[in-house]
Protein backbone atom coordinates (compact mmCIF):
# COMPACT_ATOMS: atom_id res chain seq x y z
CA UNK A 1 0.00 0.00 0.00
CA UNK A 2 2.08 3.21 -1.07
CA UNK A 3 1.08 6.46 0.31
CA UNK A 4 -0.65 8.19 -2.89
CA UNK A 5 -2.90 5.38 -2.39
CA UNK A 6 -3.49 6.64 1.35
CA UNK A 7 -4.01 10.31 0.37
CA UNK A 8 -6.31 9.39 -2.76
CA UNK A 9 -8.87 7.61 -0.64
CA UNK A 10 -8.52 10.41 2.37
CA UNK A 11 -9.15 13.09 -0.32
CA UNK A 12 -12.28 10.91 -1.70
CA UNK A 13 -13.39 10.30 1.76
CA UNK A 14 -13.46 13.91 2.47
CA UNK A 15 -15.17 14.96 -0.47
CA UNK A 16 -17.77 12.82 0.33
CA UNK A 17 -18.50 13.31 4.03
CA UNK A 18 -18.90 16.71 2.92
CA UNK A 19 -20.82 16.17 0.08
CA UNK A 20 -23.35 13.80 1.74
CA UNK A 21 -23.22 16.75 5.15
CA UNK A 22 -24.17 19.39 2.68
CA UNK A 23 -26.75 17.48 0.70
CA UNK A 24 -28.55 16.58 4.31
CA UNK A 25 -28.37 19.83 5.19
CA UNK A 26 -29.71 21.36 2.00
CA UNK A 27 -32.11 18.43 2.32
CA UNK A 28 -33.71 20.42 5.00
CA UNK A 29 -34.09 23.63 2.85
CA UNK A 30 -35.66 21.77 -0.21
CA UNK A 31 -38.08 19.47 2.44
CA UNK A 32 -39.59 22.97 3.45
CA UNK A 33 -39.55 24.24 -0.28
CA UNK A 34 -40.93 21.42 -1.38
CA UNK A 35 -43.52 21.13 0.89
CA UNK A 36 -44.57 24.81 0.39
CA UNK A 37 -44.74 24.36 -3.47
CA UNK A 38 -47.10 21.63 -3.17
CA UNK A 39 -48.98 23.68 -0.91
CA UNK A 40 -49.37 26.49 -2.95
CA UNK A 41 -46.98 28.44 -0.67
CA UNK A 42 -43.53 30.13 -0.64
CA UNK A 43 -41.35 28.35 1.74
CA UNK A 44 -38.43 29.69 3.74
CA UNK A 45 -36.84 33.00 1.16
CA UNK A 46 -35.81 35.26 3.95
CA UNK A 47 -32.55 34.42 4.73
CA UNK A 48 -30.16 35.46 1.52
CA UNK A 49 -31.24 34.71 -2.11
CA UNK A 50 -34.42 32.23 -2.44
CA UNK A 51 -33.77 31.72 1.65
CA UNK A 52 -30.53 29.50 0.51
CA UNK A 53 -29.17 30.42 3.48
CA UNK A 54 -31.75 29.37 5.95
CA UNK A 55 -29.87 25.62 6.46
CA UNK A 56 -26.65 27.84 8.06
CA UNK A 57 -29.37 29.96 10.54
CA UNK A 58 -30.87 26.84 11.60
CA UNK A 59 -28.50 24.99 12.56
CA UNK A 60 -26.47 28.30 14.25
CA UNK A 61 -29.94 27.81 16.42
CA UNK A 62 -29.47 24.33 17.41
CA UNK A 63 -25.94 25.12 18.18
CA UNK A 64 -27.41 28.46 20.40
CA UNK A 65 -30.25 26.50 21.99
CA UNK A 66 -29.47 25.27 25.90
CA UNK A 67 -28.31 21.63 26.14
CA UNK A 68 -30.32 19.52 28.72
CA UNK A 69 -29.16 16.83 29.75
CA UNK A 70 -32.17 15.07 31.97
CA UNK A 71 -30.48 14.30 35.77
CA UNK A 72 -32.11 10.39 35.88
CA UNK A 73 -30.96 9.67 31.98
CA UNK A 74 -27.81 7.41 31.73
CA UNK A 75 -25.73 9.83 30.16
CA UNK A 76 -23.17 8.38 29.10
CA UNK A 77 -25.64 6.59 26.43
CA UNK A 78 -27.63 9.48 25.76
CA UNK A 79 -24.28 11.21 24.47
CA UNK A 80 -23.73 8.07 22.31
CA UNK A 81 -27.46 8.06 20.92
CA UNK A 82 -26.85 10.97 18.20
CA UNK A 83 -23.77 10.59 17.31
CA UNK A 84 -23.58 6.58 17.20
CA UNK A 85 -27.30 7.78 14.55
CA UNK A 86 -24.83 10.04 13.03
CA UNK A 87 -21.87 7.54 12.24
CA UNK A 88 -24.42 4.69 11.22
CA UNK A 89 -25.91 7.38 8.47
CA UNK A 90 -22.31 8.47 6.96
CA UNK A 91 -20.39 5.35 6.55
CA UNK A 92 -23.40 3.60 4.42
CA UNK A 93 -21.76 5.83 1.89
CA UNK A 94 -18.24 4.17 1.73
CA UNK A 95 -19.37 1.47 -0.76
CA UNK A 96 -21.16 3.46 -3.42
CA UNK A 97 -19.60 3.70 -6.66
CA UNK A 98 -19.63 7.78 -7.48
CA UNK A 99 -18.13 7.25 -10.66
CA UNK A 100 -16.28 5.04 -12.89
CA UNK A 101 -12.87 5.19 -12.79
CA UNK A 102 -10.49 8.51 -13.49
CA UNK A 103 -7.53 8.12 -15.35
CA UNK A 104 -4.90 10.89 -14.42
CA UNK A 105 -1.91 10.09 -16.33
CA UNK A 106 -1.29 6.69 -15.40
CA UNK A 107 -3.25 6.57 -12.72
CA UNK A 108 -6.34 4.76 -11.85
CA UNK A 109 -8.41 6.99 -9.47
CA UNK A 110 -11.72 4.55 -8.68
CA UNK A 111 -14.85 7.04 -7.75
CA UNK A 112 -15.56 4.58 -5.06
CA UNK A 113 -13.90 4.25 -1.37
CA UNK A 114 -13.99 0.39 -1.17
CA UNK A 115 -14.91 -1.98 -3.69
CA UNK A 116 -16.38 -5.14 -1.15
CA UNK A 117 -17.24 -7.62 -2.55
CA UNK A 118 -20.22 -8.11 -0.36
CA UNK A 119 -21.10 -4.36 -0.78
CA UNK A 120 -24.84 -5.08 -0.71
CA UNK A 121 -24.51 -6.85 2.58
CA UNK A 122 -22.57 -4.11 4.03
CA UNK A 123 -25.45 -1.55 3.44
CA UNK A 124 -27.63 -3.93 4.82
CA UNK A 125 -25.41 -4.56 8.36
CA UNK A 126 -25.26 -0.38 8.09
CA UNK A 127 -28.72 0.40 7.73
CA UNK A 128 -29.84 -2.16 10.68
CA UNK A 129 -26.85 -0.54 12.77
CA UNK A 130 -29.18 2.77 11.82
CA UNK A 131 -31.67 1.99 14.43
CA UNK A 132 -29.46 1.49 17.40
CA UNK A 133 -28.77 5.04 17.58
CA UNK A 134 -32.21 5.96 17.97
CA UNK A 135 -32.68 2.89 20.40
CA UNK A 136 -29.67 4.27 22.50
CA UNK A 137 -31.07 7.56 22.52
CA UNK A 138 -34.82 6.54 23.54
CA UNK A 139 -33.85 4.50 26.18
CA UNK A 140 -31.37 6.54 27.79
CA UNK A 141 -33.62 9.54 28.20
CA UNK A 142 -35.41 7.81 30.62
CA UNK A 143 -38.82 8.74 29.65
CA UNK A 144 -41.86 6.44 28.66
CA UNK A 145 -42.64 8.21 25.48
CA UNK A 146 -39.22 8.22 24.40
CA UNK A 147 -38.89 4.53 24.61
CA UNK A 148 -42.21 3.79 23.06
CA UNK A 149 -41.07 5.28 20.21
CA UNK A 150 -37.29 4.16 20.37
CA UNK A 151 -39.43 0.63 20.51
CA UNK A 152 -41.77 1.21 17.73
CA UNK A 153 -38.77 3.00 15.38
CA UNK A 154 -36.68 -0.54 16.17
CA UNK A 155 -39.83 -3.38 15.58
CA UNK A 156 -40.87 -1.19 12.47
CA UNK A 157 -36.89 -1.66 11.38
CA UNK A 158 -36.52 -5.44 11.71
CA UNK A 159 -40.09 -6.01 10.24
CA UNK A 160 -38.97 -4.03 6.80
CA UNK A 161 -36.21 -5.32 6.95
CA UNK A 162 -37.04 -8.77 6.21
CA UNK A 163 -39.15 -7.62 3.04
CA UNK A 164 -35.73 -5.19 2.07
CA UNK A 165 -33.73 -8.08 2.08
CA UNK A 166 -35.38 -10.75 0.03
CA UNK A 167 -36.21 -8.13 -2.44
CA UNK A 168 -32.38 -8.01 -2.57
CA UNK A 169 -32.00 -11.45 -3.00
CA UNK A 170 -34.39 -11.51 -5.75
CA UNK A 171 -31.99 -9.25 -7.28
CA UNK A 172 -29.22 -10.86 -6.56
CA UNK A 173 -30.44 -13.90 -8.54
CA UNK A 174 -30.06 -11.52 -11.60
CA UNK A 175 -27.02 -9.79 -11.04
CA UNK A 176 -24.98 -12.89 -9.93
CA UNK A 177 -22.99 -10.55 -7.63
CA UNK A 178 -22.85 -8.88 -4.34
CA UNK A 179 -20.32 -6.08 -5.35
CA UNK A 180 -21.96 -2.86 -6.02
CA UNK A 181 -19.08 -1.98 -8.56
CA UNK A 182 -20.25 -4.75 -10.23
CA UNK A 183 -23.77 -4.78 -10.05
CA UNK A 184 -23.30 -0.75 -11.71
CA UNK A 185 -21.15 -1.99 -14.36
CA UNK A 186 -23.59 -4.80 -15.57
CA UNK A 187 -26.40 -2.02 -16.20
CA UNK A 188 -24.00 -0.06 -18.57
CA UNK A 189 -26.31 2.23 -20.82
CA UNK A 190 -29.88 1.85 -20.29
CA UNK A 191 -30.02 -1.88 -18.86
CA UNK A 192 -31.08 -0.81 -15.81
CA UNK A 193 -31.85 -3.55 -13.17
CA UNK A 194 -35.92 -1.62 -12.53
CA UNK A 195 -36.40 -3.16 -16.03
CA UNK A 196 -35.53 -6.95 -14.66
CA UNK A 197 -37.15 -6.32 -11.19
CA UNK A 198 -40.11 -4.07 -11.39
CA UNK A 199 -41.85 -5.44 -8.14
CA UNK A 200 -38.63 -5.99 -6.16
CA UNK A 201 -38.06 -2.34 -7.05
CA UNK A 202 -41.18 -1.27 -5.55
CA UNK A 203 -40.80 -3.17 -2.14
CA UNK A 204 -37.50 -1.70 -2.21
CA UNK A 205 -38.57 1.70 -2.10
CA UNK A 206 -41.38 1.00 0.51
CA UNK A 207 -39.26 -0.43 2.44
CA UNK A 208 -36.34 2.11 2.13
CA UNK A 209 -39.34 4.67 3.35
CA UNK A 210 -39.66 2.25 6.63
CA UNK A 211 -36.49 2.35 7.53
CA UNK A 212 -35.45 5.78 7.36
CA UNK A 213 -38.43 6.65 8.91
CA UNK A 214 -40.36 8.65 6.42
CA UNK A 215 -44.14 9.38 5.44
CA UNK A 216 -46.26 7.37 5.33
CA UNK A 217 -44.09 5.66 8.00
CA UNK A 218 -42.93 8.28 10.38
CA UNK A 219 -44.21 6.65 13.47
CA UNK A 220 -41.61 6.65 15.68
CA UNK A 221 -41.94 10.54 15.50
CA UNK A 222 -45.50 11.49 16.21
CA UNK A 223 -46.55 14.62 18.94
CA UNK A 224 -49.86 13.62 19.55
CA UNK A 225 -49.27 10.34 20.81
CA UNK A 226 -45.72 10.38 21.83
CA UNK A 227 -45.17 14.45 22.85
CA UNK A 228 -42.50 14.06 20.38
CA UNK A 229 -40.48 10.83 19.92
CA UNK A 230 -37.32 8.95 21.03
CA UNK A 231 -35.75 12.53 20.55
CA UNK A 232 -38.33 14.47 22.98
CA UNK A 233 -35.79 14.78 26.07
CA UNK A 234 -32.74 16.59 23.38
CA UNK A 235 -32.51 19.66 22.80
CA UNK A 236 -29.50 21.93 21.35
CA UNK A 237 -27.47 19.95 18.63
CA UNK A 238 -28.16 16.58 19.77
CA UNK A 239 -31.68 17.05 18.52
CA UNK A 240 -29.95 18.21 15.31
CA UNK A 241 -27.67 15.27 14.51
CA UNK A 242 -30.60 13.22 15.18
CA UNK A 243 -33.07 15.22 12.65
CA UNK A 244 -29.49 15.17 10.51
CA UNK A 245 -28.84 11.97 10.52
CA UNK A 246 -32.57 11.21 9.06
CA UNK A 247 -32.03 13.35 6.11
CA UNK A 248 -28.22 11.77 5.42
CA UNK A 249 -30.24 7.77 5.91
CA UNK A 250 -32.37 9.40 3.33
CA UNK A 251 -29.79 10.62 1.10
CA UNK A 252 -28.02 7.24 1.12
CA UNK A 253 -31.25 5.17 0.56
CA UNK A 254 -31.37 7.18 -2.36
CA UNK A 255 -27.99 6.56 -3.87
CA UNK A 256 -28.36 2.68 -3.01
CA UNK A 257 -31.45 2.69 -4.86
CA UNK A 258 -30.24 4.67 -7.70
CA UNK A 259 -27.01 2.13 -7.74
CA UNK A 260 -29.06 -0.61 -7.47
CA UNK A 261 -32.40 -0.49 -9.67
CA UNK A 262 -30.99 3.46 -11.73
CA UNK A 263 -27.90 2.04 -13.02
CA UNK A 264 -25.63 4.38 -10.92
CA UNK A 265 -23.71 6.25 -12.96
CA UNK A 266 -24.60 4.68 -15.87
CA UNK A 267 -26.87 6.72 -18.94
CA UNK A 268 -28.18 6.02 -22.10
CA UNK A 269 -25.26 7.47 -24.79
CA UNK A 270 -22.33 7.03 -22.00
CA UNK A 271 -20.18 5.23 -24.36
CA UNK A 272 -20.38 8.47 -26.87
CA UNK A 273 -19.86 10.56 -24.23
CA UNK A 274 -17.11 9.01 -22.66
CA UNK A 275 -15.28 8.81 -26.27
CA UNK A 276 -15.47 12.18 -26.55
CA UNK A 277 -15.38 13.90 -23.57
CA UNK A 278 -11.87 12.37 -22.16
CA UNK A 279 -10.88 10.36 -19.11
CA UNK A 280 -11.46 12.99 -16.58
CA UNK A 281 -14.58 14.48 -17.61
CA UNK A 282 -16.42 11.73 -18.94
CA UNK A 283 -16.36 9.60 -15.63
CA UNK A 284 -17.35 12.72 -13.97
CA UNK A 285 -20.09 13.57 -16.67
CA UNK A 286 -21.47 10.02 -15.27
CA UNK A 287 -21.03 11.22 -11.45
CA UNK A 288 -23.18 14.22 -12.06
CA UNK A 289 -25.90 12.24 -13.74
CA UNK A 290 -25.98 9.53 -10.56
CA UNK A 291 -26.42 12.53 -8.54
CA UNK A 292 -29.14 13.63 -10.43
CA UNK A 293 -31.07 10.65 -9.75
CA UNK A 294 -30.24 10.95 -6.22
CA UNK A 295 -32.14 14.00 -6.37
CA UNK A 296 -34.94 12.49 -8.48
CA UNK A 297 -35.37 10.28 -5.37
CA UNK A 298 -34.84 12.87 -2.75
CA UNK A 299 -37.65 14.77 -4.02
CA UNK A 300 -39.61 11.93 -4.65
CA UNK A 301 -39.61 11.15 -1.02
CA UNK A 302 -39.95 14.64 -0.06
CA UNK A 303 -43.36 14.27 -2.79
CA UNK A 304 -44.74 11.32 -0.77
CA UNK A 305 -44.38 12.77 2.54
CA UNK A 306 -46.83 15.70 1.64
CA UNK A 307 -48.86 13.35 -0.21
CA UNK A 308 -49.89 10.51 1.60
CA UNK A 309 -51.49 10.32 5.32
CA UNK A 310 -49.52 8.00 7.43
CA UNK A 311 -50.19 4.37 8.79
CA UNK A 312 -51.75 3.58 11.82
CA UNK A 313 -48.96 1.33 13.81
CA UNK A 314 -51.36 -1.85 12.97
CA UNK A 315 -51.73 -1.53 9.70
CA UNK A 316 -47.65 -0.68 9.22
CA UNK A 317 -47.20 -3.90 10.75
CA UNK A 318 -50.41 -5.31 8.60
CA UNK A 319 -48.45 -4.03 5.39
CA UNK A 320 -44.75 -4.98 6.52
CA UNK A 321 -45.69 -8.96 7.24
CA UNK A 322 -48.79 -9.87 5.40
CA UNK A 323 -48.55 -7.77 2.64
CA UNK A 324 -44.75 -7.11 1.17
CA UNK A 325 -43.01 -10.24 2.87
CA UNK A 326 -45.06 -12.74 1.11
CA UNK A 327 -44.50 -10.25 -2.03
CA UNK A 328 -41.09 -10.30 -1.88
CA UNK A 329 -41.09 -14.26 -1.46
CA UNK A 330 -43.19 -14.43 -4.46
CA UNK A 331 -40.52 -12.31 -6.57
CA UNK A 332 -37.61 -14.42 -5.63
CA UNK A 333 -39.60 -18.05 -6.56
CA UNK A 334 -40.96 -15.86 -10.26
CA UNK A 335 -37.60 -14.40 -10.51
CA UNK A 336 -36.00 -17.88 -10.18
CA UNK A 337 -37.98 -19.78 -12.40
CA UNK A 338 -37.73 -17.46 -15.22
CA UNK A 339 -34.10 -17.42 -14.92
CA UNK A 340 -34.22 -21.40 -14.95
CA UNK A 341 -36.15 -21.30 -18.16
CA UNK A 342 -34.19 -18.61 -19.73
CA UNK A 343 -30.83 -20.80 -18.98
CA UNK A 344 -32.23 -24.17 -20.00
CA UNK A 345 -33.32 -22.41 -23.28
CA UNK B 1 -79.18 7.49 26.01
CA UNK B 2 -82.25 7.97 23.46
CA UNK B 3 -81.12 9.17 20.18
CA UNK B 4 -81.66 12.72 20.16
CA UNK B 5 -82.89 13.12 16.83
CA UNK B 6 -85.09 10.96 14.42
CA UNK B 7 -82.28 11.29 11.80
CA UNK B 8 -80.53 8.07 11.56
CA UNK B 9 -77.27 7.01 9.14
CA UNK B 10 -76.15 3.81 8.91
CA UNK B 11 -72.72 3.51 8.47
CA UNK B 12 -71.16 0.27 6.83
CA UNK B 13 -67.73 -0.12 6.45
CA UNK B 14 -66.97 -2.36 3.33
CA UNK B 15 -64.19 -3.92 3.09
CA UNK B 16 -61.17 -3.08 0.70
CA UNK B 17 -61.29 -4.82 -2.71
CA UNK B 18 -58.11 -6.09 -4.19
CA UNK B 19 -57.44 -2.68 -5.91
CA UNK B 20 -57.59 -0.66 -2.97
CA UNK B 21 -55.66 -2.96 -1.03
CA UNK B 22 -52.67 -2.63 -3.54
CA UNK B 23 -52.82 1.43 -2.36
CA UNK B 24 -50.22 1.91 -5.35
CA UNK B 25 -53.53 3.24 -7.93
CA UNK B 26 -54.32 5.75 -5.25
CA UNK B 27 -51.00 6.98 -3.98
CA UNK B 28 -50.27 7.21 -7.85
CA UNK B 29 -53.70 9.14 -8.03
CA UNK B 30 -52.90 11.58 -4.80
CA UNK B 31 -49.15 11.98 -5.87
CA UNK B 32 -50.82 13.71 -9.66
CA UNK B 33 -52.71 15.72 -7.95
CA UNK B 34 -49.79 16.95 -5.31
CA UNK B 35 -47.74 17.06 -8.20
CA UNK B 36 -50.14 19.30 -10.27
CA UNK B 37 -50.02 21.91 -7.33
CA UNK B 38 -46.47 22.37 -8.02
CA UNK B 39 -47.16 24.18 -11.47
CA UNK B 40 -49.84 26.36 -9.60
CA UNK B 41 -49.64 30.31 -8.39
CA UNK B 42 -48.94 30.51 -4.94
CA UNK B 43 -51.26 32.08 -2.81
CA UNK B 44 -48.86 33.76 -0.55
CA UNK B 45 -48.60 37.39 -0.08
CA UNK B 46 -45.17 38.91 1.12
CA UNK B 47 -46.38 41.32 3.50
CA UNK B 48 -44.11 44.06 4.13
CA UNK B 49 -43.13 44.03 0.55
CA UNK B 50 -46.86 43.48 -1.18
CA UNK B 51 -50.10 44.11 0.57
CA UNK B 52 -53.64 43.11 0.20
CA UNK B 53 -55.78 45.26 -1.57
CA UNK B 54 -58.52 46.87 1.11
CA UNK B 55 -61.60 46.76 0.28
CA UNK B 56 -63.38 50.35 -0.56
CA UNK B 57 -65.26 50.33 3.15
CA UNK B 58 -62.12 49.42 5.08
CA UNK B 59 -62.14 51.69 8.42
CA UNK B 60 -58.21 51.86 9.25
CA UNK B 61 -56.49 54.44 11.11
CA UNK B 62 -58.47 57.38 12.27
CA UNK B 63 -57.38 60.68 10.69
CA UNK B 64 -58.55 64.42 11.49
CA UNK B 65 -59.55 66.29 8.25
CA UNK B 66 -58.48 69.71 7.35
CA UNK B 67 -60.51 72.00 4.76
CA UNK B 68 -59.80 72.86 2.31
CA UNK B 69 -58.33 76.45 2.98
CA UNK B 70 -55.71 73.80 5.38
CA UNK B 71 -57.99 74.47 8.54
CA UNK B 72 -58.61 71.64 11.18
CA UNK B 73 -62.67 71.01 10.46
CA UNK B 74 -63.07 69.78 14.38
CA UNK B 75 -65.25 71.41 16.68
CA UNK B 76 -64.36 69.54 20.13
CA UNK B 77 -68.27 69.20 20.20
CA UNK B 78 -67.50 65.67 21.70
CA UNK B 79 -70.36 63.92 19.65
CA UNK B 80 -67.69 61.61 18.82
CA UNK B 81 -66.28 60.33 21.80
CA UNK B 82 -70.10 60.22 22.93
CA UNK B 83 -71.13 57.67 20.17
CA UNK B 84 -67.56 55.55 20.62
CA UNK B 85 -68.92 52.56 21.82
CA UNK B 86 -65.54 51.72 23.46
CA UNK B 87 -64.53 55.13 25.29
CA UNK B 88 -61.91 55.37 22.87
CA UNK B 89 -61.91 59.17 22.39
CA UNK B 90 -61.21 61.62 24.49
CA UNK B 91 -60.84 65.46 24.09
CA UNK B 92 -60.09 69.19 25.74
CA UNK B 93 -61.91 72.15 24.33
CA UNK B 94 -60.30 75.40 23.49
CA UNK B 95 -61.56 78.83 22.25
CA UNK B 96 -59.83 79.91 19.15
CA UNK B 97 -58.00 83.32 19.82
CA UNK B 98 -57.80 85.96 16.77
CA UNK B 99 -54.77 84.87 15.09
CA UNK B 100 -55.13 80.99 15.10
CA UNK B 101 -58.13 82.11 12.11
CA UNK B 102 -55.95 80.23 10.19
CA UNK B 103 -55.73 77.00 11.87
CA UNK B 104 -59.01 76.63 13.10
CA UNK B 105 -61.87 76.80 10.97
CA UNK B 106 -64.89 77.11 14.22
CA UNK B 107 -64.37 79.13 17.04
CA UNK B 108 -64.00 76.35 19.57
CA UNK B 109 -61.01 73.44 18.78
CA UNK B 110 -59.98 70.23 20.31
CA UNK B 111 -56.81 71.24 22.22
CA UNK B 112 -56.04 67.57 22.61
CA UNK B 113 -57.79 64.55 20.91
CA UNK B 114 -56.65 61.44 21.81
CA UNK B 115 -58.08 57.81 20.64
CA UNK B 116 -56.52 54.86 22.35
CA UNK B 117 -55.93 52.40 19.52
CA UNK B 118 -56.15 49.80 22.11
CA UNK B 119 -59.69 50.49 22.84
CA UNK B 120 -60.96 51.51 19.53
CA UNK B 121 -63.33 49.00 17.68
CA UNK B 122 -62.97 50.52 14.50
CA UNK B 123 -66.58 50.32 14.12
CA UNK B 124 -66.81 53.90 12.69
CA UNK B 125 -69.54 55.67 14.72
CA UNK B 126 -67.28 58.88 15.41
CA UNK B 127 -67.09 59.14 11.65
CA UNK B 128 -71.05 59.02 11.12
CA UNK B 129 -71.76 61.31 14.71
CA UNK B 130 -69.54 63.90 13.49
CA UNK B 131 -71.06 66.77 12.05
CA UNK B 132 -67.94 68.43 10.59
CA UNK B 133 -67.32 65.69 8.78
CA UNK B 134 -63.89 65.85 10.68
CA UNK B 135 -63.34 62.21 11.12
CA UNK B 136 -62.58 59.29 9.13
CA UNK B 137 -61.37 56.07 9.17
CA UNK B 138 -59.97 56.04 5.95
CA UNK B 139 -55.93 54.90 7.41
CA UNK B 140 -54.11 52.07 6.79
CA UNK B 141 -53.79 49.41 9.50
CA UNK B 142 -52.58 50.73 12.80
CA UNK B 143 -49.03 49.17 13.71
CA UNK B 144 -48.02 47.43 16.29
CA UNK B 145 -46.35 48.48 19.31
CA UNK B 146 -44.57 47.33 22.85
CA UNK B 147 -45.86 49.65 25.60
CA UNK B 148 -49.53 50.86 26.16
CA UNK B 149 -48.95 54.38 26.51
CA UNK B 150 -48.06 54.15 23.15
CA UNK B 151 -51.14 53.25 21.20
CA UNK B 152 -52.89 56.51 22.75
CA UNK B 153 -52.60 58.70 19.81
CA UNK B 154 -52.91 62.56 19.55
CA UNK B 155 -52.88 65.13 17.07
CA UNK B 156 -49.81 64.62 16.39
CA UNK B 157 -50.87 61.06 14.70
CA UNK B 158 -53.85 61.97 13.81
CA UNK B 159 -54.16 65.63 12.06
CA UNK B 160 -53.78 65.23 8.30
CA UNK B 161 -50.48 66.86 7.08
CA UNK B 162 -51.32 70.29 6.34
CA UNK B 163 -52.02 71.16 2.30
CA UNK B 164 -48.92 72.48 0.37
CA UNK B 165 -49.28 75.62 -0.77
CA UNK B 166 -48.58 76.23 -4.45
Amino acid sequence: MDITFVIEKFILVTIIFAISLVIAMYSTYAERKVAAFLQDRLGPDRAGPFGMLQPLADGLKMFMKEEIIPTNSSKWLFMVGPGLAMLTACIGTAVIPWGSAITIGDRIVPLQVADINVGILYIFGVVSLGVYGVMIGGWASNNKYSLLSAIRAASQNISYEIAMGLSIIALLLVTNTMSLKEIVEQQHGWHWNVLYQPLGFIIFIVCSFAETNRAPFDLPECETELIGGYHTEYSSMKLGFYLFAEYINMFVSSAVMATLYFGGYNYPGMDWVLVHAGPVIGPLIGTVVFFMKIFTFIFFFMWVRWTIPRFRYDQLMHLGWKGLIPLAIANIIITGIVIAIIEKF
Amino acid sequence: MEPLTSKKKVLEQKPLTFAERMYLPAIAKGLSITISHLFKKEATIRYPEEQREFSTNFRGMHSLKRDEEGRERCTACGLCALSCPAEAITMIAAERKTEEKALYREEKYAAVYEINMLRCIFCGLCEEACPKEAIYLDGPIVPSDYLRKDFIYGKDKLVEQPLVNK
